[in-house]
C-alpha cells in the first residue's frame, strides 16, 4: 500500500501543528464555537451528545499491520478500548477528550495516518470497492488513481469551504461494489477501445434528504485528466452550489436544478481552460504511486488445498464460515476473508482494542501485513491462502470475528443514531440488535440467504437505509422514536432506492415487523431467488399486506 | 494599527471603501431559521442603491462593482490616474466586471468581500480573476477574513488580506506558512508536488 515520503509526512506533521494552535486558540477562547466548528470539522472533530467524536481517515479503506496496532492502543489510551468502522470506511472514535485530539493525531502521523477532511464542508475520504486489487473480476486497480486524487483534494485551496460535503469513489470491477452511483462524484475505471484506460464519470449521486442515483456526465475520461475534469465540475459546483439551505447545498440538487444537460455544458465550458493545465496527471506520477500497489509475491499454488478440503469436510462451522465470508481471489490458491464486525447483539462496526490487535497480527502473519475496511462495516483479509484459512477461522472465532452472517439479514449497516449522534431521530443500534437476536439461528439466517438490511437514525442516511433491501429509518413523531420500513432498495450496477410500505412502527415491533417481511419472502420465492429478486417481481404490496395485517390488528387489541 | 496584510507584511491602508448605502433589508428566513447566504447571481442592489451613492472627489478609491458598471463614466479620468479600485460581494457575477473592462489590469487594486468565513466561493473567484481575466494587481480579501484561511487564499491567488478588526494580522501572519509542500498546483505556484520536485526518486524501500 502507499508510503509515505518526506513530503507527505511533512504534510501531515504540519497539520498536527496548526491544528493543536487551532484548538490551543479555541480553548483560549480567541476563536468563537462559530470559528472553531469548521476548522475542527475538517480534521474530524464532531462534538455529539455526551463527547466529541473523531473519525479517522483510512483512505480507501487501506490499512497496515502497523496502523491497527496504532489505532487499537489509540483507543485504549484515549478512549473507552473500542472504535467503529465505518460506512466511509474510517475509524470513529466516540469517547475522546477535545484536549487530547491534537496528541492523537500527532500519534496518528507516527504511522501516516491523520484524520483530514473526514467531516466538514469539503472533498472527503475516497472510497473504494473491499476487495480491490484481488478481486477476479476486476478490470483495472484503481487505488493509484484514488492516492492520486488523494494528495491533490487534501488541502485543495480552491475546494476548501465547499458549499456540502463532497463525496468521491472509484471502482474498476465489472460488479460495483463501491457505490459510485451514490456519491458527488463517481469514477468507474475501464478499458477503452483502445486498451487505454479510461473513466466513465458519474456526478450527483448522493443519499440523505433527498435519495438521488447519480447521472453520468461523461462517458469517456482519458485518465490524465481526473483532476482537471474534477476540478471543472466542483468548480461549478462551488460558485453556484446552493449555500443558503443545508439540506439543499449538495452538488445533487445543483445538478437536478439545472439539469444534466445545462449542468454538463457549464462543466465542459469550464474544462476547456483547466484541460492540460499542470494538474494533469503524468505517466511518471501515476507510475511513482502505482508501485506501491504492485502485487504481492504470492506462491505458485495449485487451484485446490487436501487440508483446507479436509477441514471443510470435518467441520460443519468452518464450512459455514467459508460460504458467507470467504471470496474468490484472482491468484490461484488465495482467497479473501471477511472477518465479520457483526457478531449477534453488538453494536455493528465496533471492534474493541483487543480485536484490533487479533486482525492486525492475522494480517501480519496470512495477508502480507495489510487489510482493508469494507463500506459494510467489515474487517478484510484480502490475501489468504487456502490453507491457512483453517487457522485464521480459529483465530477469529475465538475474539468473536468469525459470525458467519457475511452478506446476510444479520450483516446490518447501521449508523450510530441516537445513542451517539446529536442528530438522530432515533436509536439504531438497539434495533439492530433486537434484530440480530431475533435470527440467532443460523440454519434459519442461512435458509434466507442474502439480504442487506440497514439502519439510519434519522434522513441524513448515515447507514444508508435507502439501499438497503430492507431499510430502517427513524422519525421522530410527538418527541417520541419510530421507525419506517422501506423494501426493494438495492446497491450495485442495478441500483434502486427502496420504497417505504407505510406507517412507522415502535421499537419493540421493529423484529417482529422484519420477522413478516421474510415469512412473505419465504413463501413467495422462487428458486434461487434472493429477497431482492422477490421484492422485485412481486412489488410491495403482498409485503405490505401482511405487515399491517397482523400489526394492526394487534395494535386494536391493545387499545382496548 | 492597520489590520491589512499586502505581500506578506503588515501595511497601512490608502484606499477608502466606497460602500452602498444602507436599505432595511427584509430578513429572509427558511424554517425559522434567518438565511445567512446570498445565493450567487441574486440581485441584492437596486437602482436607487447605485444613484444614493456617494463617492469622494479625492484620493484613492474603491468602488462597488454594481457601481462602477453603472456610472463608469463619471470615474474615466480617475481610472486613468490609478485612483479607482474595484470590490465585489462573493454572491456577484464575477463575469460582469472582465464583460465591461476586458482589460482588468487598469485597476491597480480588485477586492472580494466574502460575508462569512465558511463561503469558499472567494477562492473560486480569486482563482478565476488571476487565470482566466489575467489580473495581476494586487488582489485582495476583506470582511469575515480570518488567519484560517489564508493559507488557502493565498494559493488562490489572493496577496492582499485585510484581516477582521477584532483580531490580529500580526498572529495571522504566521498562518500564510502553515504548510511548506502542498500537493497540488494553484494560482500561487501552478506546478503540482510532483512537477515542483523530483518525487521519484524516493523510491519504495
Ligand atoms: C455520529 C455523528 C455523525 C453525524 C453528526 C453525521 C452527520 C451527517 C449528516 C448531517 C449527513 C447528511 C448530509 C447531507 O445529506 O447533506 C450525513 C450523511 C452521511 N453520513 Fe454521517 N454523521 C455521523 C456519523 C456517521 C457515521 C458513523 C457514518 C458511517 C457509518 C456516516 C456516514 C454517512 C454517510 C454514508 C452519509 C450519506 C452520504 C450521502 O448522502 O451521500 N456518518 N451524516
Ligand atoms: S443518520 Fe442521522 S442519526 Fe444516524 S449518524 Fe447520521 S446524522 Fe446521526
Amino acid at each position: 500500500m502507499y508510503k509515505y515520503d518526506e513530503i507527505d509526512q511533512q504534510l501531515v506533521d504540519e497539520r498536527v501543528a496548526q491544528y493543536r494552535d487551532q484548538v490551543r486558540r479555541y480553548i483560549a477562547k480567541e476563536l468563537s464555537e462559530d470559528e472553531f466548528r469548521p476548522l475542527r470539522l475538517q480534521n474530524g472533530l464532531y462534538i455529539q451528545r455526551h463527547a466529541p467524536m473523531l473519525r479517522i481517515a483510512v483512505p480507501y479503506g487501506m490499512l497496515s499491520s502497523r496502523q491497527l496496532h496504532k489505532l487499537a492502543d489509540i483507543a485504549t489510551k484515549y478512549d473507552r478500548g473500542y472504535g467503529h468502522f465505518s460506512t466511509r470506511q474510517n475509524l470513529q472514535l466516540n469517547w475522546p477528550k477535545l484536549e487530547d485530539t491534537p496528541d492523537i493525531l500527532a500519534e496518528l502521523a507516527t504511522v501516516e495516518m491523520h484524520a483530514i477532511q473526514t467531516s466538514g464542508n469539503c472533498i472527503r475520504n475516497i472510497t473504494t470497492d473491499q476487495f480491490v486489487g484481488v478481486a477476479p473480476d476486476e478490470i483495472i486497480d484503481p487505488r493509484a488513481m484514488a492516492e492520486v486524487i488523494r494528495q491533490w483534494s487534501t488541502f485543495h485551496p480552491e475546494f476548501a469551504l465547499l458549499p456540502r460535503k463532497f463525496k468521491i469513489a472509484v471502482s474498476g470491477t465489472k460488479q460495483d461494489r463501491a457505490v459510485v452511483q451514490m456519491h458527488d462524484i463517481g469514477m468507474e475505471f475501464y478499458r477503452d477501445t483502445e486498451n487505454k484506460v479510461a473513466i466513465k464519470v458519474w456526478v450527483g449521486g448522493g443519499l440523505g434528504r433527498t435519495p438521488i442515483l447519480g447521472t453520468v456526465i461523461r462517458e469517456h475520461l482519458e485518465w490524465q485528466h481526473a483532476l482537471t475534469y474534477c476540478e471543472a465540475v466542483i468548480r461549478v459546483y462551488n460558485l453556484h452550489g446552493r449555500r443558503d439551505n443545508a439540506y439543499k447545498a449538495r452538488i445533487k440538487i445543483l445538478v437536478k436544478a439545472l439539469g444534466i444537460d445545462e449542468f454538463s455544458k457549464q462543466v465542459e465550458a469550464e474544462w476547456l481552460h483547466l484541460k492540460d493545465s499542470p494538474n494533469t496527471i503524468t505517466e511518471a506520477e501515476l507510475a511513482r504511486v502505482a508501485q506501491h500497489f504492485e502485487a504481492f509475491d504470492y506462491a505458485t499454488l495449485p487451484a485446490h488445498d487436501s487440508s483446507f478440503d479436509a477441514a471443510i469436510a470435518s467441520s460443519a462451522a468452518f464450512n459455514a464460515w467459508t460460504k458467507r465470508s470467504v471470496h474468490p481471489h484472482k491468484i490461484s490458491g488465495y482467497r479473501a476473508v471477511t472477518l465479520s464486525l457483526k457478531p449477534h447483539g453488538k453494536a455493528p462496526g465496533d471492534a474493541t482494542s483487543e480485536q484490533m490487535h487479533v486482525v492486525a497480527d492475522l494480517a501480519a502473519e496470512y495477508s502480507f501485513g495489510e487489510l482493508r475496511v469494507s463500506h459494510e462495516q467489515n474487517l478484510i483479509l484480502a490475501d489468504v491462502k487456502l490453507s491457512d484459512l483453517f487457522a485464521v477461522w480459529e483465530k477469529a472465532r475465538a475474539y468473536g470475528l468469525a459470525t458467519p452472517n457475511i452478506g446476510l439479514l444479520t450483516d446490518i449497516i447501521c449508523c450510530p443514531g441516537g445513542d451517539f449522534c446529536s442528530l438522530a431521530n432515533a436509536k439504531s443500534i438497539p434495533i439492530a440488535q433486537a434484530i440480530q437476536m431475533q435470527f440467532d439461528n443460523l440454519d434459519y439466517l442461512h435458509d434466507i440467504g442474502e439480504l442487506e438490511l440497514n439502519i439510519s437514525g434519522c434522513m441524513n442516511a448515515c447507514g444508508h437505509h435507502h439501499v438497503g433491501h430492507i431499510g430502517i429509518l427513524g422519525v421522530d413523531k410527538d418527541g417520541s422514536e419510530w421507525y419506517q420500513v422501506s423494501i426493494g432498495g438495492k446497491q450495485g450496477n442495478d441500483a434502486s432506492l427502496a420504497t417505504v410500505i407505510g406507517r412507522a412502527f415502535s421499537a419493540e415491533e421493529m423484529p417482529g415487523v422484519v420477522q413478516k417481511l421474510i415469512e412473505v419472502y419465504l413463501k413467495e420465492r422462487s428458486d434461487e431467488e434472493r429477497f431482492i429478486d422477490t421484492v422485485r417481481r412481486i412489488g410491495i404490496a403482498p409485503f405490505k399486506a401482511h405487515v399491517y395485517a397482523t400489526t394492526e390488528s394487534k395494535n386494536e387489541a391493545a387499545h382496548v | 494599527m492597520s489590520n491589512l496584510i499586502t505581500q506578506n507584511e503588515i501595511v497601512s491602508d490608502d484606499w477608502t471603501l466606497v460602500t452602498l448605502p444602507k436599505v432595511d433589508q427584509e430578513v429572509r428566513k427558511q424554517a425559522g431559521k434567518v438565511v445567512l447566504f446570498k445565493l450567487t447571481g441574486e440581485n441584492t442592489i437596486s437602482a436607487e442603491q447605485i444613484a444614493n451613492t456617494q463617492i469622494p472627489a479625492t484620493g484613492k478609491i474603491l468602488v462597488p462593482l454594481s457601481v462602477y458598471l453603472a456610472r463608469k463614466s463619471e470615474l474615466a479620468t480617475r481610472i486613468a490616474k490609478q485612483e479607482v479600485g474595484i470590490w465585489l460581494a462573493t454572491h456577484e457575477v464575477l463575469e460582469s466586471l472582465p464583460n465591461a473592462e476586458p482589460d482588468l489590469n487598469i485597476f491597480p487594486l480588485i477586492a472580494v468581500y466574502v460575508e462569512r468565513f465558511a463561503d469558499g466561493r472567494i477562492f473560486s473567484i480569486g482563482n478565476l480573476l488571476r487565470t482566466r481575466y489575467g489580473f495581476n494587481h494586487t488582489l485582495r480579501a476583506f470582511g469575515d477574513v480570518l488567519r484560517d484561511q489564508l493559507f488557502f487564499l493565498k494559493r488562490s491567488g489572493f496577496d492582499s488580506y485585510l484581516i477582521r478588526a477584532d483580531r490580529s494580522a500580526q498572529e495571522a501572519l504566521q498562518s500564510l506558512k502553515d504548510f511548506s509542500q502542498p500537493y497540488q498546483g494553484a494560482v500561487d505556484d501552478k506546478q503540482p508536488v510532483w512537477r515542483r520536485l523530483n518525487r521519484s526518486q524516493n523510491n519504495v524501500a
